[in-house]
């Protein structure tokens, strides 16, 4: 059964279309990246699936039940690009608050906080302050919180797109390790190639003006993926793969006509 | 993959207030001299000028008044002290209460708000002459609290509306994804956010208080309110007795700020620029 299912989804702000006829089916543990230039609407597309945003058109299936439902029953966990964390709450507290909202007994949070802080490997930093980590430490507080009720999808968008090249490749192995120690299904919005071809199990590659799926390309690397996975010549195919993808989808974007909000102010 | 590395953390801030205020006491230095200079060289320039005693008295007049009235004092001024501190307590909660009504239903925002911004522009002492017939013919206290109340209750409201409407909106996602209702929305972010702003309104309210409750005794009330003790001694030419009054209202204005100031310090120690 796929945990995502979306059909024929457009969105427009407006006179401006974001997104066109995006048909995308996605299964029970894959692992989905979104890729394409700015403005090509995956974050919209990922809002979308999370129910933050309604789409003009069209249909969103969440783990068999319509976006709206999922959300209200917390299906996924999602994070954000900025960690959004709480200055007025602790680390520990942070993690808690969907277990909170979720009325989880306070002992069994603590027991999952504990166990969450483990995971992403920030055990002894309970007490601090979110402003007193670094922003590394920061997201992977953020993917803590996102995983602490066990949802079986995880959204998360351009979540390493702040952090620096090293930081960032060090993160993708923690999401990797969290990914199939916790069998979850993840979409991942992304503006880097090589980290969409690194995690993924299938990169979907968009264009923008308006937003629309141009390939979608499987990714046949050997699990699990590790720091030498990098150096492989199949990930450098890859890599051009997806790049002659998104390059083939911005010269369909210039030769596109102009969008309407132009003609408009014209 | 061991990637905790503690390299870039600071210390979580530990002890108490004491330990805030002793850290402190040297930055407080250059305040202290300034002060004491600042006294030193009044008396000396009223002794040196020769200056009258009804146009300024030295402040070794005023402090040996203070100290012979003391008893006296003390009894107007916690009487004065009572009527701010009540219509402080009522005005704040009051404009908490309706802050938070006008930022759940936001048409009745931006119905009402322009007035309360308008209403923050008015120099509201000017009605207590009315406050006092309004109340007993001022002499009771309840005629203080309501215009030390009516003072208070716009920049606590215009404050803590900000406060609550300036909520980050990657904030209101997060709850959003969790299906949060209104309630939880307020109670874990829209009250944090403003919290900082509230302090800030309370603040503004503390000076306030105290000039509604001395101002409206200015315009009538009973022999044991501070404001009329200091209109009736300058009346009758005892000048070192007035700014002996005078002193004692600006040291319980000063008291209910620092107050809040240490209530803020308590609230908000979660936040960077009071924890630094």
């Amino acid at each position: 059964m796929s945990v995502v299912r979306i059909e024929g989804v457009s969105k427009r702000f407006g006179n401006v279309t974001a997104l066109e006829d995006i048909d995308v089916s996605i299964a029970e543990g894959e692992f989905v990246s979104l890729i394409g230039p700015s403005g090509c609407g995956k974050s919209t597309l990922l809002r979308i699936i999370g129910d933050l945003i309604q789409p003009t058109d069209g249909n969103v299936v969440v783990n068999g039940k319509p976006a709206r439902k999922a959300r209200i029953d917390r299906d996924y966990g999602i994070v954000f690009q900025d960690p959004v964390l709480y200055d007025w709450r602790t680390v520990a507290k942070n993690v808690a608050l969907p277990l909170e909202m979720a009325r989880w007994s306070r002992q069994k949070r603590a027991a999952r906080v504990r166990e969450m802080l483990e995971l992403v490997e920030l055990t002894g930093f309970e007490d601090h302050r979110p402003w007193q980590l670094s922003g590394g430490m920061q997201q992977r507080v953020s993917i803590a919180r996102a995983l602490s009720f066990d949802p079986a999808l995880l959204l998360m968008d351009e979540p390493f797109g702040a952090l620096d090249e090293m930081t960032r490749e060090r993160l993708n192995m923690e999401v990797l390790r969290i990914w199939e120690q916790s069998g979850s299904t993840i979409v991942f919005v992304t503006h880097s190639i090589a980290e969409a071809v690194f995690l993924s199990t299938r990169v979907v590659v968009m264009s923008a003006r308006p937003g629309r799926i141009t390939s979608v390309i499987p990714i046949d690397l050997p699990q699990p993926r590790t720091a030498s996975t990098r150096e492989e010549p199949r990930f450098f195919e890859l890599v051009t793969q997806v790049r002659e993808a998104l390059h083939l989808g911005s010269d369909l974007d210039r030769t596109a006509p102009a969008p309407e909000t132009q003609e408009a102010t014209a | 993959m061991t990637s905790a590395a503690p390299v870039a953390v600071q210390p979580v801030p530990r002890g108490g207030l004491g330990k805030l205020v002793g850290r402190r006491l040297v930055d407080w230095l250059p305040a202290a001299v300034v002060l004491v200079g600042g006294i030193a060289a009044w008396q000396g320039l009223v002794v040196a000028l020769h200056v009258q005693q009804f146009l300024l008295p030295k402040p070794s007049s005023i402090a040996t008044t203070f100290w012979n009235n003391r008893s006296e004092l003390w009894h107007a001024g916690w009487f004065t002290f009572q009527e701010a501190l009540g219509g402080f307590a009522i005005g704040s909660s009051l404009a908490i209460l309706v802050a938070l009504v006008l930022a759940r239903w936001r048409p009745l925002s931006a119905a009402l708000l322009p007035y309360a911004i308008a209403a923050n522009a008015i120099p509201i002492i000017a009605f207590a002459p009315i406050a006092n017939q309004w109340f007993a013919g001022g002499l009771t206290k309840s005629s203080k609290i309501f215009i030390a109340a009516v003072l208070c209750f716009f920049p606590v409201l215009v404050n803590t509306l900000r406060g609550l409407t300036s909520v980050r909106p990657q904030d209101l996602e997060l709850m959003h994804s969790y299906a949060a209702g209104q309630v939880a929305i307020f109670r874990r972010v829209r009250i944090p956010t403003a919290l900082p702003f509230i302090f800030s309104g309370l603040k503004v309210a503390t000076v306030l208080a105290m000039i509604g409750a001395v101002v409206g005794e200015y315009f009538g009330g009973t022999q044991e309110q501070l404001g009329v003790l200091i209109l009736d001694r300058t009346r009758i030419f005892q000048f070192p007795d007035a700014w002996a009054g005078i002193a004692l209202a600006c040291l319980l204005g000063i008291a209910l700020y620092v107050a809040v100031s240490i209530a803020e310090w308590l609230a908000l120690r979660w936040s960077p620029s009071t924890s630094a």
